[in-house]
């Protein structure tokens, strides 16, 4: 099996490079069109800010060529954002994959950014989340979020219920960091690799 | 619900952790990719590692270390000690840090935070500030808590937040290896006035004083290292015994 992980430059790709490397599946980390429409999964991860990873995807012309690919694709934390019609992160308008907004965490009571474990609740059909609990633990850090859409597969609630996992056709997302949830993130992983 | 964070942190000195009493009189306290591993098996929800000397010997953390570490542990941790620029980070980043931590060199050059943060986000950078109660009055000290500064703590905490701190991680100098409890009324009042996370450090003795930091000092996360390396109290014990106390916990 190929794996790509898309390669550009406000990611941290490291952890999902070594969270890979612990279930020991080889990958490619590049932006090379080929590669990337011939991979048989594509992680596309992401630590940042949105206007400055739109930036960097548009220049290598990645924000074009991640919303036409067919295989199954992982988006993570600002990959899942980047993902959606926009974000309110400097106003940014995102890849148009999932048709939802991203919005700011407002809160006069809790804090921002939303940081640490906390637990979502999966639809019983979400593959990703085939032989885990129905509630699992896992870690979050992000200021802004996604609401409750008809595109939400797992819910986790901070200020407000909000999108923990996101899936639309072979686009499959998860707001939170799988490559650093402990067993359960390592196991969300291996599910999206076996679909 | 979001969970309380218990995070050990690994001082690391010439490539071994080592925890020493107010910053000095260093101990080793062993192999830091081995402890990592073990606290990340233990229950451990993130970790915290400090190249304590970088500052003082002008050396960079060492991005190899972090890599073995980030190689064996599945759970977040952060990065710091001798970062002072935009490529600094993202040496660490790449290394396999999910988040970094500045202290000095925010105190010296305070832009250097709002521009971490626009570079790569507000969630991944934490500024660490280490205050010393002096002449009536909590002042910032830098290089590992020897040097004062002019600067006040609790005014500080709300500027790293302006600039765009994701997090704050407040060491108690008076507190830190006295193992008499963190510092909880200066916590409190920083936690009170901030909107952001803050982490604790410094002081931890007894299983209770976690429950008094999470408690009357309002902290997100509770920091310790000495007890966990010399294994005086077990991670998953410490997590027991907060969530029989109604702190919420992740086990």
């Amino acid at each position: 099996m190929e794996i790509a992980i898309v390669k550009y430059n406000a990611g941290n790709v490291a952890s999902v490079m070594y969270a890979l490397d612990r279930i020991g599946m080889p990958y490619t980390w590049t932006d090379d069109e080929a590669i990337l429409r011939q991979a048989d999964k594509v992680i596309f991860p992401g630590v940042g800010e949105a206007s400055t990873a739109m930036a960097h995807l548009k220049e290598k012309g990645l924000d074009l060529l991640i919303p036409q690919l067919k295989q199954p694709v992982l988006a993570t934390c600002i990959g899942m954002q980047l993902l959606c019609k926009h974000s309110e992160e400097n106003d940014t308008t995102c890849m148009g994959v999932f048709d939802v907004e991203v919005k700011r965490f407002q809160s006069n009571e809790l804090k921002i950014p939303h940081v640490g474990w906390n637990s979502i609740q999966a639809n019983q059909d979400n593959p990703l989340m085939e032989g885990l609990k129905k509630e699992e633990f896992v870690y979050f850090v992000h200021s802004f979020y996604v609401p409750v859409n008809p595109l939400t597969t797992a819910v986790c609630e901070y200020v407000q219920p909000f999108s923990a996992m996101l899936h639309q056709d072979n686009f499959y997302a998860a707001q939170f960091h799988a490559e650093i949830s402990g067993m359960a993130g390592q196991r969300i992983i291996e599910n999206f690799l076996a679909l | 619900m979001l969970t309380k964070r218990i995070i050990p942190c690994l001082d690391i000195k010439d490539g071994r952790t080592v925890k020493g009493t107010n910053f000095v009189d260093l101990r080793d306290a062993g192999d830091p990719v081995e402890l990592g591993a073990l606290y990340a098996q233990e229950g451990a929800d993130e970790l915290v590692f400090l190249d304590i000397t970088a500052t003082v010997d002008d050396r960079k953390t060492l991005v190899n270390l972090v890599r073995e570490v980030a190689r064996h542990v599945n759970i977040p941790f952060t990065v710091g000690g001798g970062i002072s620029s935009i490529q600094d980070v993202s040496v660490l980043l790449n290394a396999g840090a999910d988040k970094v931590s500045i202290n000095s060199s925010a105190v010296r050059n305070p832009d250097l935070i709002d521009e971490l943060a626009l570079q790569f986000g507000s969630q991944c950078i934490i500024v660490a500030i280490d205050t010393r109660w002096v002449d009536g009055t909590d002042w910032v000290h830098t290089h590992g808590g020897r040097k004062i500064t002019e600067i006040q703590t609790i005014p500080w905490a709300k500027e790293v937040e302006n600039r765009g701190a994701g997090e704050i991680l407040l060491t108690s100098m008076d507190a830190d290896g006295t193992k008499a409890g963190f510092a909880n009324a200066l916590t409190a009042t920083v936690s009170s006035n901030s909107s952001i996370p803050i982490i604790a450090s410094g002081g931890a003795g007894s299983m209770e004083h976690f429950y008094e930091v999470f408690t009357e000092g309002k902290a997100d996360a509770g920091l310790a290292a000495s007890i966990f390396h010399f294994k005086e109290i077990a991670i998953l014990d410490l997590k027991n015994y907060l969530a029989s106390k109604g702190i919420p916990m992740r086990i």
